[in-house]
């Protein structure tokens, strides 16, 4: 007889382990790539056993500035971040707590926003970033990524906010807070976890953020994303040092999700299990 | 000193009617329950009282003035929760001394008042915990001292012992009354539950859609309901009703036929009945006795052995039930058949509407 829930249990993990390497099968690619001399990177078939090296890491840091587009990245993800947070946790509050007969189709409509393809604006928002001097700005892509995450962040606090019992900011109400005083001393601090694994996934989708980077930015506020495709020249496309550039580029904030991992699924999963 | 005083007090939510028009004046320092069934607006309007929603219609007073208008906090009065409500991340100190924060006072100003409130609740070792640390009990007495703290005029009471189980609420109800005795405040408190509201009430309104069935001491409630639902309401087990027949009409009393076919007298002011009219015997249960000479003959169909009384369920010929209290060490058995007598000074009439028929007397 085979022991049914056992098979049940190991069919599980094995489609959990495929597809756990499929989706980590690329990054490991990229990462071996990176070792590899050009000529190596490009063998087919590919080659398995090479002499790692290390010259794509210092070309790569020769070429371009490595650090000044980590700067620019973390800088406009945290400023982003931070802007978004500044208006959508008002906003959140408000649609929580003060709802009116079109608050729901109001964020359905703010959700809708973001099923647009983002370039289907790019010539408006180019030209109106040019007349007002925001091209190659950090303050511009600052603008641009906290209107981008804004309508997920206003859903995703909007949920956090409305699992906070009424009866505790009434009890507020009562004691003398006014709107201002409940939603620093009261709401912030009970839907923190909720704030926090928000704005670390805001924080992800900057970083990751390519198309607006790519066309707004040339030099001065390029963050890590356009500092990938820089190599990726009318000269050629270099693997080893393309791989190079993104493992750089990607370290940081696989590193920070990895250590804030508990947080994010703690976050994302809030409410889902009472 | 604080009275309130509500006058044709109205509330819509959209197209619903949730309070239809309240009248009551509360004199300073009673102690008033609002009872009634789920849904018949009682919470709603202590929350219209409290400020936490906006009063449709009418005028709200309190100590002579008018605050529809007035924010929560600025109404003198201070709103105990049935789920706590305490701030979660707060210390049982800094919960109660909110108020007080928030207001401005010095560290010193509120540790003290803080200090104070915990001594009469018996909080003062529980001061640096978290809500989460703490029994349900326990938190109740926080909510308390953080009431207490502000020095309200008026504590509002919204089902502040549903939460807890029965043996603590017996506990925290006593406390709740004798609290009431050394504030000297003016308490207005929500229940469902007619034992509380007996208990701890100086006057109790009984509420029913949205509107006042009657407002009374809890004895007036008892001895002289105005209709058929605030007689059932009050009291433990339900009032007994039967439907009978006017039979004759004289001065100042009813003679009605009961089920079996047997009359029975009851002095009731008899000018607002005729005969042959349809209408409804109300009798307690422990009004009810057994005896020889009863009224009324029934089978036993279960017996609730309480020790100090017995609760006996019969059906009557007829098929009406009828709840009987008797005796803690009664002999009485299921299927045993048992005669009960009833006084008619001890029965009520209600008329077809459901309104009871004023006593004689």
């Amino acid at each position: 007889m085979i022991n049914r829930p056992l098979l049940k249990k190991l069919t599980l993990t094995l489609v959990a382990w495929t597809a756990a390497l499929i989706m980590f099968f690329p990054v490991f690619w990229m990462l071996v790539a990176s070792f590899k001399t050009e000529i190596d990177a490009v063998a087919t078939p590919p080659m398995l056993v090479f002499k790692p090296t290390l010259e794509n890491y210092a070309a790569v840091q020769q070429r371009a500035n490595y650090i000044n587009s980590a700067i620019n990245s973390v800088a406009i993800s945290m400023g982003a971040t931070l802007l978004a947070l500044a208006l959508g946790i008002p906003a959140a509050y408000a649609m929580a707590f003060f709802p009116t007969r079109r608050t729901r189709s109001t964020l359905l409509w703010m959700l809708s926003t973001k099923m647009l393809p983002p370039v289907g604006v790019l010539v408006p928002i180019y030209l109106l970033f040019r007349d007002v001097g925001l091209i190659d700005t950090k303050a511009g892509l600052i603008i641009i990524y906290a209107l981008m995450n804004l309508p997920i962040m206003v859903w995703l606090l909007y949920t956090f906010f409305k699992e906070v019992p009424r009866d505790i900011l009434e009890a507020g109400r009562i004691d003398g807070a006014s709107r201002r005083q409940e939603l620093f001393y009261l709401l912030m601090p009970l839907s923190l976890p909720g704030i926090a694994s928000t704005a670390l996934l805001s924080i992800i989708l900057c970083w990751n953020e390519a198309f607006w980077s790519l066309n707004l930015t040339t030099s001065d506020a390029a963050p890590l994303t356009a500092f990938i495709s820089s190599f990726s020249a009318p000269e050629g496309l270099f693997w080893a040092k393309l791989s190079a550039a993104s493992t750089l580029a990607i370290a940081p904030i696989l590193l920070f999700g990895w250590m804030s991992q508990r947080q994010l699924v703690r976050g994302l999963t809030f409410g889902a299990v009472k | 000193m604080a009275s309130v005083k509500l006058r044709d007090i109205r509330k819509t939510f959209g197209r619903t009617e949730v309070l239809r028009g309240i009248d009551l004046e509360i004199e300073d320092r009673e102690f008033v329950v609002f009872v009634g069934p789920s849904g018949c607006g009682k919470s709603t309007l202590l929350r219209l009282i409290a400020g936490l929603e906006e009063i449709t219609e009418g005028d709200l007073l309190i100590d002579g003035q008018r605050v529809n208008d007035t924010p929560p906090d600025r109404r003198g009065l201070a709103m105990v929760f049935q789920s706590y409500a305490l701030y979660p991340h707060m210390t049982v100190a800094d919960n109660m001394g909110f108020s007080l924060r928030l207001a401005g006072a010095t560290k010193d100003e509120r540790d003290r008042k803080v200090r104070e409130a915990a001594r009469a609740l018996q909080l003062e070792p529980l001061l640096d915990r978290k809500p989460r640390e703490l029994s349900g009990g326990q938190r109740q007495r926080v909510a308390i001292g953080r009431a207490i703290v502000r020095n309200p005029k008026v504590f509002l009471f919204d089902e502040p012992l549903s939460n807890l189980d029965a043996g603590l609420r017996v506990q925290m109800r006593i406390e709740i009354a004798r609290l009431h005795e050394s504030l000297d405040a003016t308490m207005i408190y929500v229940t469902h539950d007619q034992v509380e509201a007996m208990t701890l009430a100086d006057r109790i309104v009984v509420l029913r859609d949205g509107a006042i069935e009657q407002t009374g001491t809890p004895l007036d409630l008892y001895n002289h309901p105005e209709n058929i639902f605030v007689a059932e309401f009050i009291g433990s087990p339900k009032m007994n009703l039967l439907p009978v027949r006017v039979k004759t009409v004289s001065d100042d009393n009813v003679t009605v036929t009961l089920p079996d076919g047997g009359a029975l007298d009851v002095p009731v002011k008899s000018d607002q009945l005729g005969a042959d009219e349809q209408v409804t015997l109300g009798v307690r249960p422990e009004r009810m006795r057994i005896s020889e000479r009863g009224q009324f003959v029934g089978q036993v169909l279960v017996a609730e052995r309480l020790g100090s009384e017995t609760y006996l369920y019969l059906q009557i010929e007829g098929g009406e039930m009828l709840t009987i209290e008797t005796d803690g060490d009664s002999l009485a058995r299921i299927h045993d058949r048992v005669a009960v007598e009833v006084k008619g000074e001890n029965c009520h009439l209600f008329n077809s509407a459901g309104e009871a028929v004023g006593r004689a007397d």
